[in-house]
């Protein structure tokens, strides 16, 4: 198992040819508190960087954008019922959709915890 | 580095305290004002319904207008030539909500005035306090000497715990009512205060010397009752108090009945009153009230959980290409814990229970319109 995050502040736990999808707490606490989540429909074949999600806070609207290509294959309904996770939990029960992930080489530019560390420093 | 068109944000007196206390400093109307603390909006919010919030107001303009006559009728009646409000009436120790219209019948600003006895004292929006000065001075020098008070700061202290909160340096605040106003000590400093606020709940403006404004503030925040609130949940409580914020909600494009604020005209300025007419853009207002506007500001609670946000284009069905009006605010009501708005419509779409449709990513979302405020206010008539 492997954690990859983005410059766009999300992270992907990548389990065999499937990515989870979440955002980081680094994201949430900009955020601040979240209100509604919208998540995309099971089976929508996503391109990277195509919008996949929304997250509004308080304050605003935000789009989730698809890290990688790949089709939606779960949505987290937990989260669309209780969006309020993403600040209690961004890394765990507050994951978004999970993919099948189509091509592992879009992996290739992701960063690793450590560089990721230092993008948000 | 400041780019040189920018040019730097002014501070108010209280602006060590809310970074000492871990505000998020943000621009907002030429200042760098806190849009939340570490609590964050929605518990700010809560607190201020639950309790007593602590706002920082201190960028609104303050002035005085001081008749030359020394009568303070002639203050108001000077007054009344820029503003569609009976303010001869507003007795002394008493405020009135009111607006500054163009000639056009839009509004320029909307403000508060308050009578206190030898001239009044008149808090207006942030942004529009230089304009507002100089329309002042242009029109009303005759009459009186305006006198822009840049040494007050200006806080207000709205919940259910405020009126005990301030009770313990200012003994008679309890015995006011809604919107009395007067000057007034509290913790021994000269203080204008009104119990007045901009949040739906019962709570008190207080306006204090620059220079004690620190003091004051550290003082009410031992209180655990009090905490200190940001521009955001400022934003969210009056937004499900159903009050305007100039510049969204109503603007120089808007009249006053447009903007569903015919209650705060008086019936001696309105066609057949006493004092009938007279103000900026008379003859469009009063004509608003005699034969309709043709839209109105109107609440609108969406159906679903999305929040529908400033700018969204209504529409009078799921499908119709032509749009029919606009949201001017939107965004999640902690209190209602969904989402609520408020926009413009034609009359003809504007009575409670219509369905209207709003436009959000592509997708038609239904709302309903819904009479203001959202949630009861609890002032203390």
């Amino acid at each position: 198992m492997t954690i990859l995050y983005t410059t766009d502040h999300e992270w992907l736990r990548i389990e065999g040819d499937v990515a989870t999808i979440g955002v980081t707490d680094y994201a949430q606490s900009q955020l601040g508190d979240v209100v509604f989540v919208e998540l995309p429909k099971v089976g929508r074949s996503l391109k990277k960087a195509e919008a996949a999600a929304v997250v509004e806070s308080v304050k605003a609207a935000s789009d989730v954008y698809a890290p990688i290509s790949g089709d939606v294959l779960e949505v987290n309904e937990e989260l669309a019922a209780e969006p309020a996770l993403v600040n209690s939990d961004a890394a765990g029960k507050a994951w978004f959709f999970k993919l099948k992930i189509a091509d592992k080489s879009e992996l290739d530019g992701l960063m690793d915890e450590a560089a990721y560390a230092k993008h948000t420093a | 580095m400041l780019a040189r068109d920018e040019s730097p944000l002014l501070r108010t007196p209280l602006h060590a305290l809310h970074v000492a206390r871990g505000g998020k400093m943000v621009p907002f109307a030429g200042y760098e004002m806190p849009v939340q603390y570490a609590a964050g909006v929605l518990r700010e919010h809560q607190h201020t319904r639950n309790a007593a919030g602590l706002f920082d107001v201190s960028h609104m303009g303050q002035i005085a207008l001081r008749p030359k006559s020394g009568k303070v009728e002639d203050a108001a009646l000077a007054l009344e030539r820029l503003v569609p409000q009976d303010i001869v009436a507003v007795a002394p120790g008493r405020q009135r909500y009111a607006q500054f219209t163009n000639p056009e019948g839009g509004i320029l600003d909307d403000l508060m005035v308050a009578n206190f006895g030898d001239h009044l004292f008149l808090v207006v929006n942030a942004a529009c306090k230089t304009e507002d000065e100089a329309h002042l001075r242009a029109h009303l020098s005759e009459a009186c000497v305006i006198d822009s008070l840049a040494d007050r700061a200006l806080i207000a202290l709205q919940g259910p715990k405020a009126e005990s909160a301030l009770a313990k340096f200012c003994a008679d605040a309890p015995s006011m009512r809604f919107m009395d106003a007067r000057p007034r000590k509290v913790a021994g400093f000269d203080c204008f205060v009104s119990r007045s606020g901009y949040t739906g709940e019962d709570g008190f403006e207080i306006s204090v010397p620059a220079e004690h404004a620190e003091a004051l503030v550290t003082a009410l925040l031992e209180n655990a009752d009090v905490l200190p609130i940001g521009l955001g949940a400022r934003d969210s409580l009056r937004l499900e108090a159903g009050l305007c914020l100039y510049g969204h909600d109503i603007d120089t494009a808007t009249s006053p009945v447009e903007g569903a604020l015919e209650w705060s005209v008086q019936k001696s300025r309105r066609s057949g009153g006493a004092r009938a007419g007279g103000f900026p853009g008379a003859q469009a207002i009063l004509a608003h009230f005699e034969k309709g506007a043709a839209r109105r500001r109107v609440g609108l609670r969406p159906e679903g959980r999305a929040p529908v946000r400033e700018g969204a284009v209504l529409f009078a069905d799921a499908t119709s290409a032509e749009p029919v009006g606009k949201v001017t605010s939107g965004g999640f009501g902690p209190s209602l814990n969904a989402p609520v708005a408020m926009g413009y419509l034609p009359s003809s779409l504007s009575a409670s229970g219509t369905q209207v449709f709003a436009e959000v990513r592509g997708q038609r979302l239904p709302l309903q319109i819904t009479p203001m405020p959202f949630v009861p206010n609890t002032y203390k008539r």
